[in-house]
Protein backbone atom coordinates (compact mmCIF):
# COMPACT_ATOMS: atom_id res chain seq x y z
CA UNK A 1 0.00 0.00 0.00
CA UNK A 2 2.57 2.59 1.15
CA UNK A 3 4.93 1.13 -1.39
CA UNK A 4 2.61 1.86 -4.28
CA UNK A 5 1.79 5.36 -2.93
CA UNK A 6 5.30 6.61 -2.24
CA UNK A 7 7.73 4.48 -4.18
CA UNK A 8 7.03 6.13 -7.56
CA UNK A 9 7.92 9.53 -6.15
CA UNK A 10 10.90 8.25 -4.14
CA UNK A 11 12.37 6.31 -7.04
CA UNK A 12 11.80 8.52 -10.04
CA UNK A 13 12.84 12.14 -10.52
CA UNK A 14 10.30 12.74 -13.27
CA UNK A 15 7.47 11.81 -10.89
CA UNK A 16 8.75 14.28 -8.29
CA UNK A 17 8.98 16.99 -10.93
CA UNK A 18 5.50 16.20 -12.15
CA UNK A 19 4.21 16.42 -8.58
CA UNK A 20 5.89 19.78 -8.00
CA UNK A 21 4.49 21.12 -11.28
CA UNK A 22 1.02 19.95 -10.29
CA UNK A 23 1.26 21.52 -6.83
CA UNK A 24 2.23 24.83 -8.45
CA UNK A 25 -0.70 24.68 -10.85
CA UNK A 26 -3.13 23.68 -8.09
CA UNK A 27 -2.09 26.53 -5.82
CA UNK A 28 -1.92 29.14 -8.60
CA UNK A 29 -4.72 28.32 -10.99
CA UNK A 30 -7.42 26.87 -8.76
CA UNK A 31 -8.20 30.06 -6.75
CA UNK A 32 -8.53 31.91 -10.06
CA UNK A 33 -10.90 29.16 -11.13
CA UNK A 34 -13.07 29.77 -8.05
CA UNK A 35 -13.55 33.37 -9.13
CA UNK A 36 -14.17 32.31 -12.73
CA UNK A 37 -16.95 30.04 -11.49
CA UNK A 38 -18.43 32.65 -9.14
CA UNK A 39 -18.48 35.22 -11.96
CA UNK A 40 -20.20 32.69 -14.22
CA UNK A 41 -17.21 32.80 -16.51
CA UNK A 42 -16.37 29.08 -16.48
CA UNK A 43 -16.94 28.80 -20.21
CA UNK A 44 -14.98 32.01 -20.77
CA UNK A 45 -12.04 30.25 -19.19
CA UNK A 46 -12.53 27.34 -21.55
CA UNK A 47 -12.70 29.63 -24.56
CA UNK A 48 -9.57 31.46 -23.52
CA UNK A 49 -7.69 28.20 -23.06
CA UNK A 50 -8.38 27.37 -26.71
CA UNK A 51 -7.50 30.89 -27.75
CA UNK A 52 -3.98 30.45 -26.40
CA UNK A 53 -3.22 27.73 -28.94
CA UNK A 54 -2.33 29.77 -32.06
CA UNK A 55 0.00 31.99 -30.02
CA UNK A 56 1.78 28.96 -28.65
CA UNK A 57 1.79 27.48 -32.15
CA UNK A 58 3.45 30.55 -33.64
CA UNK A 59 6.03 30.39 -30.87
CA UNK A 60 6.56 26.74 -31.79
CA UNK A 61 6.89 27.67 -35.46
CA UNK A 62 9.57 30.24 -34.68
CA UNK A 63 11.70 28.18 -32.34
CA UNK A 64 10.42 24.63 -32.03
CA UNK A 65 9.36 23.24 -28.66
CA UNK A 66 10.88 26.21 -26.86
CA UNK A 67 9.31 27.06 -23.54
CA UNK A 68 9.88 30.82 -23.68
CA UNK A 69 8.60 31.37 -27.22
CA UNK A 70 5.48 29.29 -26.67
CA UNK A 71 4.74 31.00 -23.36
CA UNK A 72 5.07 34.51 -24.75
CA UNK A 73 3.04 33.56 -27.82
CA UNK A 74 0.30 32.05 -25.66
CA UNK A 75 0.15 35.10 -23.39
CA UNK A 76 -0.16 37.46 -26.35
CA UNK A 77 -2.82 35.40 -28.10
CA UNK A 78 -4.84 34.87 -24.91
CA UNK A 79 -4.88 38.54 -23.98
CA UNK A 80 -5.65 39.53 -27.57
CA UNK A 81 -8.71 37.28 -27.70
CA UNK A 82 -9.90 38.44 -24.27
CA UNK A 83 -9.61 42.09 -25.26
CA UNK A 84 -10.95 41.67 -28.80
CA UNK A 85 -14.03 39.79 -27.68
CA UNK A 86 -14.66 42.43 -25.01
CA UNK A 87 -14.24 45.10 -27.69
CA UNK A 88 -16.63 43.35 -30.09
CA UNK A 89 -19.22 43.04 -27.32
CA UNK A 90 -19.01 46.75 -26.58
CA UNK A 91 -19.16 48.10 -30.14
CA UNK A 92 -21.42 45.58 -31.89
CA UNK A 93 -24.71 43.83 -31.21
CA UNK A 94 -23.03 40.47 -30.53
CA UNK A 95 -23.11 39.18 -26.94
CA UNK A 96 -19.89 38.34 -25.14
CA UNK A 97 -20.44 34.55 -25.17
CA UNK A 98 -20.99 34.50 -28.92
CA UNK A 99 -18.02 36.72 -29.71
CA UNK A 100 -15.78 34.66 -27.42
CA UNK A 101 -16.95 31.45 -29.03
CA UNK A 102 -16.26 32.88 -32.47
CA UNK A 103 -12.77 33.99 -31.53
CA UNK A 104 -11.78 30.76 -29.84
CA UNK A 105 -13.04 28.54 -32.65
CA UNK A 106 -11.01 30.58 -35.13
CA UNK A 107 -8.01 30.43 -32.81
CA UNK A 108 -8.26 26.68 -32.29
CA UNK A 109 -8.45 25.96 -36.01
CA UNK A 110 -5.58 28.33 -36.71
CA UNK A 111 -3.48 26.82 -33.95
CA UNK A 112 -3.91 23.23 -35.06
CA UNK A 113 -3.21 24.28 -38.65
CA UNK A 114 0.01 26.07 -37.73
CA UNK A 115 1.34 23.22 -35.59
CA UNK A 116 0.56 20.56 -38.18
CA UNK A 117 2.21 22.43 -41.07
CA UNK A 118 5.56 22.24 -39.35
CA UNK A 119 5.54 19.59 -36.70
CA UNK A 120 4.57 15.98 -36.31
CA UNK A 121 1.46 14.60 -34.69
CA UNK A 122 3.54 14.00 -31.58
CA UNK A 123 4.19 17.74 -31.29
CA UNK A 124 0.51 18.46 -31.79
CA UNK A 125 -0.39 16.03 -29.02
CA UNK A 126 2.21 17.69 -26.82
CA UNK A 127 0.65 21.12 -27.27
CA UNK A 128 -2.92 19.91 -26.98
CA UNK A 129 -2.51 17.55 -24.05
CA UNK A 130 0.69 18.61 -22.31
CA UNK A 131 3.55 16.59 -20.89
CA UNK A 132 3.38 16.66 -17.14
CA UNK A 133 5.82 13.74 -16.93
CA UNK A 134 8.48 15.56 -18.94
CA UNK A 135 8.77 18.89 -17.14
CA UNK A 136 12.34 20.22 -17.17
CA UNK A 137 13.90 22.75 -14.79
CA UNK A 138 12.94 25.82 -16.78
CA UNK A 139 9.35 24.62 -17.07
CA UNK A 140 9.18 24.02 -13.32
CA UNK A 141 10.63 27.44 -12.56
CA UNK A 142 8.08 28.98 -14.92
CA UNK A 143 5.17 27.11 -13.31
CA UNK A 144 6.27 28.06 -9.79
CA UNK A 145 6.84 31.71 -10.74
CA UNK A 146 3.40 31.93 -12.32
CA UNK A 147 1.81 30.35 -9.26
CA UNK A 148 3.58 32.75 -6.87
CA UNK A 149 2.75 35.80 -8.96
CA UNK A 150 -0.84 34.65 -9.29
CA UNK A 151 -1.36 34.09 -5.56
CA UNK A 152 0.24 37.45 -4.70
CA UNK A 153 -1.84 39.33 -7.27
CA UNK A 154 -5.01 37.64 -6.12
CA UNK A 155 -4.25 38.60 -2.51
CA UNK A 156 -3.74 42.24 -3.49
CA UNK A 157 -6.79 42.25 -5.71
CA UNK A 158 -9.04 40.30 -3.36
CA UNK A 159 -11.34 43.02 -2.05
CA UNK A 160 -11.97 44.85 -5.33
CA UNK A 161 -12.42 41.52 -7.10
CA UNK A 162 -15.06 40.35 -4.61
CA UNK A 163 -16.87 43.66 -5.04
CA UNK A 164 -16.56 43.47 -8.81
CA UNK A 165 -18.16 40.02 -8.69
CA UNK A 166 -20.87 40.73 -6.12
CA UNK A 167 -21.97 44.22 -7.17
CA UNK A 168 -20.08 45.67 -10.15
CA UNK A 169 -22.41 48.66 -10.37
CA UNK A 170 -21.55 49.64 -6.80
CA UNK A 171 -17.80 49.32 -7.39
CA UNK A 172 -18.13 51.53 -10.47
CA UNK A 173 -20.02 54.12 -8.45
CA UNK A 174 -17.46 54.37 -5.65
CA UNK A 175 -14.17 53.74 -7.38
CA UNK A 176 -12.36 53.76 -10.69
CA UNK A 177 -10.89 50.33 -10.04
CA UNK A 178 -13.63 48.33 -11.75
CA UNK A 179 -12.15 48.19 -15.25
CA UNK A 180 -8.62 47.64 -13.92
CA UNK A 181 -9.85 44.81 -11.69
CA UNK A 182 -11.56 43.08 -14.59
CA UNK A 183 -8.52 43.44 -16.81
CA UNK A 184 -6.02 42.19 -14.22
CA UNK A 185 -8.31 39.25 -13.49
CA UNK A 186 -8.40 38.31 -17.19
CA UNK A 187 -4.62 38.61 -17.28
CA UNK A 188 -4.44 36.22 -14.31
CA UNK A 189 -6.65 33.72 -16.13
CA UNK A 190 -4.50 33.83 -19.26
CA UNK A 191 -1.27 33.62 -17.29
CA UNK A 192 -2.42 30.55 -15.37
CA UNK A 193 -3.72 28.87 -18.51
CA UNK A 194 -0.40 29.41 -20.22
CA UNK A 195 1.37 27.92 -17.21
CA UNK A 196 -1.07 25.05 -17.07
CA UNK A 197 -0.75 24.21 -20.74
CA UNK A 198 2.89 23.16 -20.39
CA UNK A 199 1.78 20.46 -17.97
CA UNK A 200 -1.74 19.58 -19.02
CA UNK A 201 -2.01 20.98 -22.56
CA UNK A 202 -4.20 23.78 -23.87
CA UNK A 203 -7.33 21.64 -23.87
CA UNK A 204 -7.08 20.31 -20.33
CA UNK A 205 -5.37 23.22 -18.52
CA UNK A 206 -8.72 24.80 -17.83
CA UNK A 207 -9.92 21.57 -16.20
CA UNK A 208 -7.74 22.01 -13.13
CA UNK A 209 -9.19 25.53 -12.79
CA UNK A 210 -12.89 24.78 -13.13
CA UNK A 211 -13.50 21.24 -11.83
CA UNK A 212 -12.02 21.72 -8.33
CA UNK A 213 -13.80 25.08 -8.08
CA UNK A 214 -17.12 23.53 -9.04
CA UNK A 215 -16.54 20.74 -6.50
CA UNK A 216 -15.59 23.27 -3.79
CA UNK A 217 -18.90 25.05 -4.18
CA UNK A 218 -20.51 22.05 -2.46
CA UNK A 219 -18.15 22.06 0.52
CA UNK A 220 -17.94 25.68 1.67
CA UNK A 221 -20.26 28.65 1.99
CA UNK A 222 -17.64 31.42 2.10
CA UNK A 223 -15.16 32.48 -0.58
CA UNK A 224 -12.16 31.70 1.61
CA UNK A 225 -13.52 28.26 2.39
CA UNK A 226 -14.19 27.60 -1.28
CA UNK A 227 -10.65 28.53 -2.27
CA UNK A 228 -9.17 26.22 0.37
CA UNK A 229 -11.51 23.38 -0.60
CA UNK A 230 -10.74 23.86 -4.30
CA UNK A 231 -6.98 23.77 -3.74
CA UNK A 232 -7.32 20.62 -1.64
CA UNK A 233 -9.44 18.95 -4.34
CA UNK A 234 -6.92 19.97 -7.01
CA UNK A 235 -3.96 18.64 -5.00
CA UNK A 236 -5.66 15.32 -4.31
CA UNK A 237 -6.66 14.88 -7.96
CA UNK A 238 -3.12 15.64 -9.09
CA UNK A 239 -1.55 13.20 -6.64
CA UNK A 240 -3.98 10.39 -7.37
CA UNK A 241 -3.96 11.13 -11.11
CA UNK A 242 -0.18 10.85 -11.27
CA UNK A 243 -0.22 7.56 -9.34
CA UNK A 244 -2.98 6.19 -11.52
CA UNK A 245 -1.10 7.04 -14.68
CA UNK A 246 2.11 5.57 -13.25
CA UNK A 247 0.64 2.26 -12.16
CA UNK A 248 -1.64 1.66 -15.14
CA UNK A 249 0.37 3.33 -17.87
CA UNK A 250 -2.32 5.91 -18.61
CA UNK A 251 -1.67 9.41 -19.98
CA UNK A 252 -1.26 11.58 -16.89
CA UNK A 253 -3.04 14.81 -17.95
CA UNK A 254 -6.38 13.16 -18.70
CA UNK A 255 -6.01 10.95 -15.59
CA UNK A 256 -5.64 14.03 -13.37
CA UNK A 257 -8.59 15.84 -14.93
CA UNK A 258 -10.76 12.71 -14.80
CA UNK A 259 -10.06 12.32 -11.10
CA UNK A 260 -10.93 15.98 -10.58
CA UNK A 261 -14.14 15.17 -12.44
CA UNK A 262 -14.71 12.26 -10.10
CA UNK A 263 -14.23 14.59 -7.12
CA UNK A 264 -16.76 16.93 -8.70
CA UNK A 265 -19.31 14.12 -9.11
CA UNK A 266 -18.73 12.97 -5.53
CA UNK A 267 -19.21 16.55 -4.21
CA UNK A 268 -22.29 17.01 -6.35
CA UNK A 269 -23.94 14.08 -4.62
CA UNK A 270 -22.53 14.23 -1.09
CA UNK A 271 -21.43 17.87 -0.59
CA UNK A 272 -23.05 19.48 2.48
CA UNK A 273 -23.66 22.84 0.76
CA UNK A 274 -26.52 22.13 -1.59
CA UNK A 275 -25.42 18.68 -2.72
CA UNK A 276 -28.08 16.23 -3.88
CA UNK A 277 -28.21 14.23 -0.64
CA UNK A 278 -28.15 17.34 1.57
CA UNK A 279 -30.98 18.86 -0.44
CA UNK A 280 -33.14 15.77 -0.32
CA UNK A 281 -32.58 15.38 3.42
CA UNK A 282 -33.46 19.00 4.20
CA UNK A 283 -36.59 18.75 2.08
CA UNK A 284 -37.70 15.63 3.91
CA UNK A 285 -36.93 17.36 7.19
CA UNK A 286 -39.21 20.24 6.22
CA UNK A 287 -42.04 17.89 5.31
CA UNK A 288 -42.18 15.95 8.56
CA UNK B 1 -30.25 79.15 -0.66
CA UNK B 2 -27.49 77.26 -2.39
CA UNK B 3 -28.14 74.39 -4.75
CA UNK B 4 -26.99 70.80 -4.48
CA UNK B 5 -27.65 70.00 -8.14
CA UNK B 6 -28.13 72.38 -11.03
CA UNK B 7 -29.31 71.08 -14.42
CA UNK B 8 -28.55 73.36 -17.34
CA UNK B 9 -30.32 72.45 -20.57
CA UNK B 10 -29.63 68.84 -19.52
CA UNK B 11 -30.45 66.32 -22.28
CA UNK B 12 -29.92 62.57 -21.93
CA UNK B 13 -30.68 59.69 -24.26
CA UNK B 14 -29.85 56.29 -25.64
CA UNK B 15 -28.51 55.89 -29.18
CA UNK B 16 -29.14 59.56 -29.87
CA UNK B 17 -32.82 59.20 -28.96
CA UNK B 18 -33.42 61.62 -26.13
CA UNK B 19 -35.09 60.37 -22.93
CA UNK B 20 -34.72 63.60 -20.96
CA UNK B 21 -35.01 66.88 -22.83
CA UNK B 22 -33.59 70.32 -22.02
CA UNK B 23 -34.03 70.01 -18.27
CA UNK B 24 -33.49 73.30 -16.47
CA UNK B 25 -33.81 72.96 -12.69
CA UNK B 26 -32.04 73.43 -9.38
CA UNK B 27 -32.31 71.05 -6.44
CA UNK B 28 -31.77 72.97 -3.21
CA UNK B 29 -29.09 71.89 -0.78
CA UNK B 30 -30.63 69.79 1.98
CA UNK B 31 -33.93 69.32 0.20
CA UNK B 32 -35.99 66.12 0.14
CA UNK B 33 -37.36 65.76 -3.38
CA UNK B 34 -39.53 63.15 -5.06
CA UNK B 35 -39.26 62.64 -8.82
CA UNK B 36 -42.53 61.58 -10.42
CA UNK B 37 -43.82 61.09 -13.93
CA UNK B 38 -45.47 58.54 -16.22
CA UNK B 39 -43.64 55.43 -17.45
CA UNK B 40 -41.00 56.36 -19.96
CA UNK B 41 -40.70 59.87 -18.59
CA UNK B 42 -36.95 59.56 -18.08
CA UNK B 43 -36.91 59.45 -14.27
CA UNK B 44 -34.35 56.65 -13.89
CA UNK B 45 -32.41 58.02 -16.83
CA UNK B 46 -32.13 61.34 -15.02
CA UNK B 47 -30.54 59.69 -11.97
CA UNK B 48 -28.12 57.81 -14.21
CA UNK B 49 -27.18 61.12 -15.75
CA UNK B 50 -26.52 62.61 -12.31
CA UNK B 51 -24.11 59.82 -11.34
CA UNK B 52 -22.53 60.02 -14.78
CA UNK B 53 -23.41 56.44 -15.68
CA UNK B 54 -24.78 58.07 -18.84
CA UNK B 55 -23.14 61.06 -20.52
CA UNK B 56 -25.41 63.95 -21.46
CA UNK B 57 -26.15 64.49 -25.15
CA UNK B 58 -26.08 68.20 -24.42
CA UNK B 59 -26.17 70.58 -21.49
CA UNK B 60 -24.63 69.82 -18.13
CA UNK B 61 -25.19 69.05 -14.48
CA UNK B 62 -23.22 70.74 -11.72
CA UNK B 63 -23.11 70.09 -8.00
CA UNK B 64 -22.47 73.29 -6.01
CA UNK B 65 -20.26 72.37 -3.09
CA UNK B 66 -20.84 68.61 -3.31
CA UNK B 67 -18.00 66.51 -4.70
CA UNK B 68 -18.76 63.62 -7.05
CA UNK B 69 -17.45 61.26 -4.37
CA UNK B 70 -20.13 62.53 -2.02
CA UNK B 71 -22.98 61.02 -4.02
CA UNK B 72 -24.59 57.70 -3.11
CA UNK B 73 -26.85 55.99 -5.65
CA UNK B 74 -29.27 53.09 -5.19
CA UNK B 75 -30.33 51.85 -8.62
CA UNK B 76 -33.78 50.44 -9.31
CA UNK B 77 -32.61 46.96 -10.19
CA UNK B 78 -29.44 46.55 -8.24
CA UNK B 79 -26.88 44.35 -9.97
CA UNK B 80 -26.07 42.53 -6.74
CA UNK B 81 -25.33 38.89 -7.54
CA UNK B 82 -27.51 37.14 -4.96
CA UNK B 83 -25.83 33.80 -5.49
CA UNK B 84 -22.44 35.25 -4.59
CA UNK B 85 -21.26 33.84 -1.26
CA UNK B 86 -21.01 36.94 0.91
CA UNK B 87 -22.85 37.70 4.13
CA UNK B 88 -25.03 40.65 5.09
CA UNK B 89 -22.18 42.16 7.11
CA UNK B 90 -19.87 42.00 4.13
CA UNK B 91 -22.43 43.57 1.80
CA UNK B 92 -23.08 46.40 4.25
CA UNK B 93 -19.36 46.92 4.87
CA UNK B 94 -18.93 47.78 1.17
CA UNK B 95 -20.40 51.16 2.11
CA UNK B 96 -17.09 52.03 3.78
CA UNK B 97 -15.11 51.59 0.53
CA UNK B 98 -14.28 55.27 0.17
CA UNK B 99 -12.79 55.34 3.67
CA UNK B 100 -11.17 51.92 3.77
CA UNK B 101 -10.31 51.36 0.11
CA UNK B 102 -8.96 48.14 -1.37
CA UNK B 103 -6.33 47.50 1.31
CA UNK B 104 -7.35 49.36 4.48
CA UNK B 105 -8.06 47.54 7.71
CA UNK B 106 -11.59 47.34 9.12
CA UNK B 107 -10.72 48.59 12.61
CA UNK B 108 -12.91 48.41 15.68
CA UNK B 109 -14.32 51.88 14.99
CA UNK B 110 -15.54 50.80 11.56
CA UNK B 111 -16.92 47.53 12.89
CA UNK B 112 -19.00 49.47 15.40
CA UNK B 113 -20.35 51.66 12.62
CA UNK B 114 -21.27 48.62 10.54
CA UNK B 115 -23.11 47.11 13.51
CA UNK B 116 -24.93 50.42 14.08
CA UNK B 117 -26.00 50.64 10.44
CA UNK B 118 -27.31 47.07 10.53
CA UNK B 119 -29.36 47.68 13.65
CA UNK B 120 -30.61 51.02 12.25
CA UNK B 121 -32.28 49.11 9.41
CA UNK B 122 -33.55 46.39 11.79
CA UNK B 123 -31.43 43.53 10.49
CA UNK B 124 -30.01 42.47 13.87
CA UNK B 125 -29.44 38.76 13.93
CA UNK B 126 -29.05 38.57 10.13
CA UNK B 127 -25.39 39.63 10.09
CA UNK B 128 -23.94 36.31 9.04
CA UNK B 129 -26.73 35.21 6.71
CA UNK B 130 -25.73 34.83 3.06
CA UNK B 131 -27.33 37.58 0.97
CA UNK B 132 -29.04 34.97 -1.19
CA UNK B 133 -31.27 33.95 1.73
CA UNK B 134 -32.78 37.41 2.24
CA UNK B 135 -36.29 38.41 1.17
CA UNK B 136 -36.53 41.40 -1.15
CA UNK B 137 -37.53 43.61 1.77
CA UNK B 138 -34.58 42.43 3.86
CA UNK B 139 -32.27 42.94 0.89
CA UNK B 140 -33.50 46.51 0.52
CA UNK B 141 -32.86 47.04 4.25
CA UNK B 142 -29.30 45.77 3.78
CA UNK B 143 -28.76 48.09 0.82
CA UNK B 144 -30.02 51.01 2.93
CA UNK B 145 -27.53 50.05 5.64
CA UNK B 146 -24.81 50.25 3.02
CA UNK B 147 -26.10 53.68 1.98
CA UNK B 148 -25.98 54.75 5.66
CA UNK B 149 -22.28 53.86 5.80
CA UNK B 150 -21.55 55.70 2.58
CA UNK B 151 -22.35 58.82 4.57
CA UNK B 152 -23.01 60.78 1.38
CA UNK B 153 -24.24 64.35 1.21
CA UNK B 154 -26.39 63.61 -1.82
CA UNK B 155 -28.45 60.41 -1.87
CA UNK B 156 -30.20 59.24 -5.06
CA UNK B 157 -32.84 56.51 -4.75
CA UNK B 158 -34.50 54.89 -7.76
CA UNK B 159 -37.89 53.44 -6.77
CA UNK B 160 -36.57 52.34 -3.37
CA UNK B 161 -39.93 51.14 -2.05
CA UNK B 162 -41.08 48.97 -4.94
CA UNK B 163 -41.88 45.32 -4.13
CA UNK B 164 -41.37 45.59 -0.38
CA UNK B 165 -43.84 45.23 2.48
CA UNK B 166 -45.47 48.14 4.30
CA UNK B 167 -43.49 47.64 7.49
CA UNK B 168 -40.16 47.74 5.68
CA UNK B 169 -41.28 50.77 3.72
CA UNK B 170 -42.17 52.62 6.93
CA UNK B 171 -38.77 51.81 8.43
CA UNK B 172 -36.88 52.88 5.32
CA UNK B 173 -38.88 56.12 5.06
CA UNK B 174 -37.76 56.74 8.64
CA UNK B 175 -34.16 56.52 7.43
CA UNK B 176 -34.82 58.87 4.53
CA UNK B 177 -36.33 61.37 6.97
CA UNK B 178 -33.31 60.98 9.23
CA UNK B 179 -31.03 61.89 6.29
CA UNK B 180 -33.22 64.90 5.64
CA UNK B 181 -32.92 65.92 9.30
CA UNK B 182 -29.13 65.67 9.03
CA UNK B 183 -29.15 68.18 6.19
CA UNK B 184 -28.38 65.70 3.38
CA UNK B 185 -29.97 66.18 -0.02
CA UNK B 186 -32.21 63.28 -1.05
CA UNK B 187 -33.67 62.71 -4.50
CA UNK B 188 -36.00 59.73 -4.91
CA UNK B 189 -37.95 58.37 -7.89
CA UNK B 190 -41.34 57.35 -6.48
CA UNK B 191 -44.80 56.28 -7.63
CA UNK B 192 -46.91 56.36 -4.49
CA UNK B 193 -48.43 59.85 -4.27
CA UNK B 194 -49.68 59.29 -0.68
CA UNK B 195 -46.14 58.58 0.46
CA UNK B 196 -44.87 61.64 -1.39
CA UNK B 197 -47.53 63.92 0.07
CA UNK B 198 -46.83 62.64 3.58
CA UNK B 199 -43.05 62.70 3.56
CA UNK B 200 -41.54 64.59 0.62
CA UNK B 201 -41.71 68.40 0.81
CA UNK B 202 -40.51 68.96 -2.78
CA UNK B 203 -41.54 67.25 -6.01
CA UNK B 204 -40.16 67.36 -9.53
CA UNK B 205 -42.55 66.11 -12.21
CA UNK B 206 -40.97 64.90 -15.39
CA UNK B 207 -42.40 63.84 -18.73
CA UNK B 208 -39.15 63.80 -20.66
CA UNK B 209 -39.32 67.56 -20.24
CA UNK B 210 -39.86 69.34 -16.96
CA UNK B 211 -43.56 69.56 -16.11
CA UNK B 212 -43.37 71.21 -12.72
CA UNK B 213 -40.96 71.56 -9.83
CA UNK B 214 -41.64 72.97 -6.37
CA UNK B 215 -43.53 72.31 -3.15
CA UNK B 216 -45.29 68.96 -3.42
CA UNK B 217 -48.84 70.30 -2.93
CA UNK B 218 -48.39 72.68 -5.87
CA UNK B 219 -46.82 70.08 -8.17
CA UNK B 220 -49.03 67.04 -7.59
CA UNK B 221 -52.16 68.60 -9.05
CA UNK B 222 -54.61 66.87 -11.35
CA UNK B 223 -53.84 69.45 -14.02
CA UNK B 224 -50.08 68.74 -13.94
CA UNK B 225 -50.65 65.00 -14.06
CA UNK B 226 -52.92 65.40 -17.08
CA UNK B 227 -50.30 67.56 -18.78
CA UNK B 228 -47.56 65.02 -18.01
CA UNK B 229 -49.60 62.18 -19.49
CA UNK B 230 -50.28 64.19 -22.61
CA UNK B 231 -46.63 65.09 -23.03
CA UNK B 232 -45.77 61.41 -22.71
CA UNK B 233 -48.38 60.25 -25.21
CA UNK B 234 -45.60 60.83 -27.70
CA UNK B 235 -43.57 58.44 -25.53
CA UNK B 236 -46.15 55.72 -25.94
CA UNK B 237 -45.53 55.69 -29.70
CA UNK B 238 -43.00 53.45 -31.43
CA UNK B 239 -40.27 52.48 -28.99
CA UNK B 240 -37.45 54.04 -30.96
CA UNK B 241 -38.91 57.50 -30.45
CA UNK B 242 -38.91 57.02 -26.71
CA UNK B 243 -35.96 56.34 -24.38
CA UNK B 244 -35.32 52.63 -24.56
CA UNK B 245 -35.09 51.73 -20.91
CA UNK B 246 -36.26 55.09 -19.67
CA UNK B 247 -38.70 53.80 -17.11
Amino acid sequence: MWESLFAPFADFGFMRRALLGCVAISVGATPVGVFLMLRRMSLTGDAMAHAILPGAAVGYLVSGLSLGAMTVGGLIAGMAVALLSGFVTRVTALREDASLAAFYLISLALGVLIVSTRGSNVDLMHVLFGTVLALDDTALILLCSIASLSVLTLALLFRPLVLECADPQFLRSVSGLSAATHFIFLALVVMNLVGGFHALGTLLAVGIMILPAAAARFWAASIGGMIVAAVVVALLSCLSGLLLSYHYGLPSGPAIILLAGLAYGFSLVLGPEGGLVARTLSRRFLKT
Amino acid sequence: MTHAIAFQNFTLGYNQHPAVLHLQAEIADGSLTAIVGPNGAGKSTLLKGVVNALSPLSGQVSFGSIAREDIAYLPQLSEVDLSFPISVVELVAMGLWRKVGPFGRLGRDYRTRIAEAISAVGLNGFEDRPIGSLSSGQMQRALFARLLLQDARLVLLDEPFTAIDARTMADLIGIVRRWHGEGRTVLAVLHDFDVIRAHFPETLMLARQLVAHGPTAQVLTAENQFRARQMCEACAGPPHTCGRSAA
